[in-house]
């Protein structure tokens, strides 16, 4: 059984566009909403150079970093090709138009400090 | 010929519901195309592909060093066997196809195999051309196409010592370097006048047969070969082997080995075989279908478009693309056409060629010749625009005249230098570096990404790139200011072989559509759209909602074009221009506050002093356009230290007007001719909050000392005893450009109106990301003067359209609504307590 946090409305979220969940003493989580309303989360940290994810443009069902142009898709955070790296992926529920997100995920999840896994 | 198939384990064709594809042909052109198919649709053929070759695809390319003994077959291989595995593809090699039954829609070949097909690719390139000659069914009497050939000569330089070369085009020349290289005594029949004579002119083919014949080969230009005659034993008894070439003129010259390569002919004799039409090659429209019968595909050497059959690399790839995305069902893409050009893969030759260089009537050509030092280039000039490009002995401009002959841009600016290379116009890689052969491995060519030659040269050879965009993607070099691309497209010519570099004659905005900006704006324009939705519509958009490259173009395009119309579209701006503000290596943004010409006040720098202090921002610095960058600023506190300092927005962040730079001016300065301050001010207030296709910047100085630099600005105005001299199109970027002398003006009032009228000129025709720099370089000063200095109408027309554009434009950071910054974006939309997280 999967303990839901509710984190907003899907009107609160921009189509083609993102917002960011703070997590005390964590990195946030960036809600990224697609245009047929599609709702994914990621942390919000790009596996280039740490860049936020919830600042770049959203297309189809990838996100641009702002930093450096790396493409990450928004179902698995994984970078798309030529490009490798990933970024933690969080569990979504979308029910009507309340967004929520696993809680537990949230707790555990990507806690640690950033490491770049660029070379 | 051996003859094997790869079993496919789990793929039954008969249960399968998949479309079927056979690809007749296991080249480079074919494979290409179902490599494109593949990542555009990978699920939605069941591929199988016939080779008449018993080997994988591998690259025709560099069979010429595999024969001069520089690489092996090993290393040219393409796809190795257990590519065609993992994609499921069923593989016939050692078969040649007979037939096809179109009715049917069935391929049959030689051994009876059959397949059934939806759709087929036929990819059966070209064969040599066999001189009608008695005697060419002898032993010992080849052509240079394919593995097989390549093998036979080296095995025949090991056993023999007299070679004939047949033709002395491209191919017969790396062919006898190759054999003569490999230590067999190599003369060249040629027909022609010279050597290369499509490729080259009369100069240029005379010096290169004069330095192959410093490496010991022969020549004999013109001679026209009659026969082959058999070799004759002690016994006097005549072998089946070659063994002299008899002349017209009834010389002879001893061959125990001749090589034809005397041209090629696109291989059509399955398709005429099977009634489909054939002209120069199997007759295809822009999408690659065979005009015959829309099920039929045909890309390479074998496929003729708009009459013409290409033999190198480049457009068989682009073909290939088009063709694929037609297969894939998308419907969308065309393929035009490509300029070529031509290099010479004999190691220590070096020479290049590209487009009409030959020159014509209405053609000019700067040439330069020292027959002495093996130095000689040729350009062809047509209505101020390079058209042709002829070089021998030193190429490392090759790349770059190939540019300007595709990009077709006007030269009249660098014309006095062009014969001198793109180093001598400043356009240089780091560090001066313009000879990229020059240059170590370890040299680095890409300063942005930190890429070196042997990174570049190491991806171009494992990973088989061809183009400039597959090296930018694999290995990022180029990728992001883009001032190392003559380099990159240098090594991409050393170390692919030449025949990389043709590309499509237009260039598409990005993955997303096959339409460039130009075609692009122009539909905005004509058809009126407003929204990026409806563009993306109109011009079928491969992809739903674009991508980050070409959704802020469009939205710029459509902004710019149809101002109090068109709709701003804050997701489709780069994160800068939709928080206002410049977003920095750790997430945190810089605030840039508008300083009228660089003038400030005790007051204002009193309430950005309290700004720092109030949200701690760290770091406080004086920009190189004269105003103060307060940096480290957390997202959440931007409208608050907007408001706190209340100073307007410095659109520092913007493709817009950023700073005027001024000087101090007549009003203190002892040597001041004209109040700079005073106009730069007034300079920034008209034009302040311009959006531009990239950041504009200008300058004013109050002398001729130039103080303000203005000579690398986009606008840069300098004043004189007696007025104004205003300068366009400089740039202190990447490449330090100086501006050019536009014209001298008397009053202020004047400055504005020109400024103004230059600034709209380029947001109404320079492309996204394009500088002013650029643009003019691509459109030519003289349209500009055209446009601002000889039509004064005109010129007073672009500047109210620019008035009309600005007139009422919120500042972003105070007028919220209207700018449309939404709020939301600076706090959380959730706050997770450590309760809550922990």
């Amino acid at each position: 059984m999967i303990d839901w946090t509710a984190i907003c409305a899907l009107q609160d979220i921009p189509r083609l566009g993102s917002r960011r969940v703070a997590r005390e003493g964590a990195c946030d989580v960036a809600v990224f909403r697609t245009a047929d309303d599609r709702v994914y989360a990621l942390l919000d940290r790009c596996p280039h150079k740490g860049g936020p994810l919830s600042q770049g443009i959203v297309f189809g069902d990838g996100v641009a970093c702002p930093l450096h142009n790396w493409t990450i898709g928004l179902g698995d955070g994984h970078a798309r090709a030529p490009d490798a790296g990933c970024t933690q992926k969080f569990t979504v529920k979308l029910e009507g138009t309340q967004v929520w997100l696993d809680a537990e995920e949230l707790r555990t999840l990507a806690r640690e400090p950033f490491v770049s896994q660029a070379a | 010929m051996d003859t094997k198939t790869i079993p496919v384990p789990g793929i039954d064709a008969t249960a399968s519901p998949r479309l079927k594809l056979v690809v007749i042909g296991n080249g480079m052109a074919g494979i290409r195309a179902v490599e494109e198919l593949l990542t555009l649709a990978p699920d939605l053929y069941d591929i199988t592909v016939f080779g008449a070759e018993p080997h994988p695809n591998y690259n025709r390319i560099l069979l010429s060093p595999v024969l001069s003994g520089e690489q092996t077959i090993e290393q040219i291989i393409l796809n190795p066997l257990s590519w065609y595995e993992d994609h499921g593809i069923r593989l016939h090699l050692g078969r040649t196809v007979v037939d096809v039954n179109r009715r049917q829609r069935v391929v049959i070949a030689d051994d009876g195999t059959r397949e059934p097909y939806d759709r087929l690719l036929i990819a059966t390139g070209s064969n040599p051309f066999i001189l009608p000659v008695p005697g060419k069914e002898l032993q010992g009497v080849i052509t240079y196409r394919d593995i097989h050939d390549t093998n036979a000569m080296i095995d025949a330089a090991t056993r023999y010592r007299h070679a004939v070369v047949i033709g002395g085009g491209l191919l017969g020349l790396e062919a006898a370097n190759g054999l003569a290289v490999r230590g067999m005594q190599v003369t060249v029949v040629h027909i022609a006048p010279w050597l290369m004579e499509r490729q080259l002119d009369v100069t240029a083919g005379t010096l290169l047969q004069h330095s192959l014949e410093a490496r010991g080969l022969k020549f004999l230009i013109g001679a026209q070969t009659e026969a082959l005659l058999p070799a004759v034993g002690v016994d006097g008894v005549a072998s089946s082997r070659v063994g002299s070439v008899r002349f017209k003129d009834g010389s002879l010259i001893p061959a125990d080995l001749v090589v034809m390569a005397a041209g090629i002919r696109p291989n059509t004799l399955l398709a005429e075989k099977i009634g489909l039409y054939c002209s120069r090659g199997i007759v295809v429209n822009d999408t690659l279908q065979t005009i015959t019968d829309p099920r039929i595909y045909s890309v390479g050497e074998c496929a003729a478009h708009r009459g013409i059959a290409y033999g190198l690399v480049a457009p068989l790839f682009e073909q290939g693309k088009v063709c694929a995305t037609h297969l894939a069902q998308f419907g969308i893409g065309r393929y035009l056409g490509s300029q070529t050009s031509t290099k010479l893969k004999v190691t220590g030759i070096d020479l290049f060629s590209a487009g009409n260089f030959t020159g014509g009537p209405d053609c000019e050509e700067i040439v330069m010749s020292d027959p002495c030092g093996g130095v000689y280039k040729k350009l062809v000039i047509k209505d101020d625009r390079l058209v042709g490009a002829c070089v021998y002995g030193d190429t490392v401009d090759g790349s770059w005249y190939f540019k300007l002959v595709r990009d077709g841009r006007k030269i009249g600016d660098i014309r006095d230098k062009l014969m001198f290379g793109e180093s001598n116009i400043g356009d240089v890689g780091h560090q001066g570096h313009s000879k990229a052969a020059a240059m170590l491995d370890s040299d680095e060519v890409c300063g942005c990404n930190g890429v070196t030659k042997g990174a570049i040269c190491k991806a171009i050879k494992e990973k088989g790139l061809f183009t400039l965009d597959e090296v930018r993607k694999q290995t990022k070099a180029s990728a992001s200011c883009g001032s190392c691309t003559g380099l990159v497209e240098q090594l991409l010519m050393f170390t692919a072989g030449g025949d990389y570099s043709a590309a499509p004659k237009r260039k598409a905005m990005c993955g997303c559509t096959e339409h460039g900006h130009q075609a692009v704006r122009d539909a905005i324009v004509e058809q009126h759209l407003l929204t990026v939705d409806e563009v993306y519509r109109t011009l079928d958009w491969r992809t739903p909602n674009g991508c980050a490259s070409c959704r802020p173009a469009v939205n710029y395009y459509l902004i710019s074009s149809w101002p109090k119309e068109a709709m701003d579209d804050p997701q489709s701006r780069y994160i800068n221009e939709r928080s206002h503000a410049n977003i920095q290596k750790d997430g945190t943004y810089s605030v840039i506050p508008r300083m009228w010409g660089g003038e400030t006040t005790s007051s204002e720098l009193r309430r950005i002093a309290d700004a720092v202090d109030k949200f701690k921002i760290p770091t406080v610095k004086v920009t190189g356009g004269q105003r103060i960058d307060l940096l480290g600023v957390k997202k959440e506190d931007l409208p608050a230290v907007w408001k706190e300092i209340g100073m307007p927005s410095g659109h520092a962040y913007a493709k817009a007007l950023r700073t005027v730079k001024t000087c101090v001016g007549s009003e203190w300065c002892r040597f001041g001719t004209q109040d700079s301050t005073q106009m730069g001010k007034d300079l920034e207030r008209a034009m302040w909050r311009m959006y531009a296709p990239h950041k504009v910047k200008f300058a004013v100085s109050g002398c001729p000392r130039n103080c303000a630099e203005a000579g690398i600005k986009d606008v840069g105005i300098i004043g004189v005893d007696s007025g104004w001299e205003m300068y366009v199109a400089g740039n202190g970027g990447i490449k330090t450009e100086v501006a050019h002398f536009f014209v001298k003006l008397k009053t202020a009032d004047e400055v504005l109106e020109y400024t103004g009228a230059f600034c709209q000129l380029y947001r109404e025709e320079g492309w996204y990301l394009e500088r002013t720099v650029h643009y003019v370089n691509r459109v030519g000063l003289d349209h500009v003067k055209r446009k601002i200095l000889d039509d004064a109408e005109g010129r007073k027309a672009l500047w109210a359209r620019l008035q009309f554009s600005l007139d009422g434009e919120p500042d972003p950071w105070f007028d919220f609504e209207k700018a449309q910054v939404d709020l939301r974006q600076f706090q959380p939309v959730a706050m997770l307590t450590t309760r809550e997280t922990a």
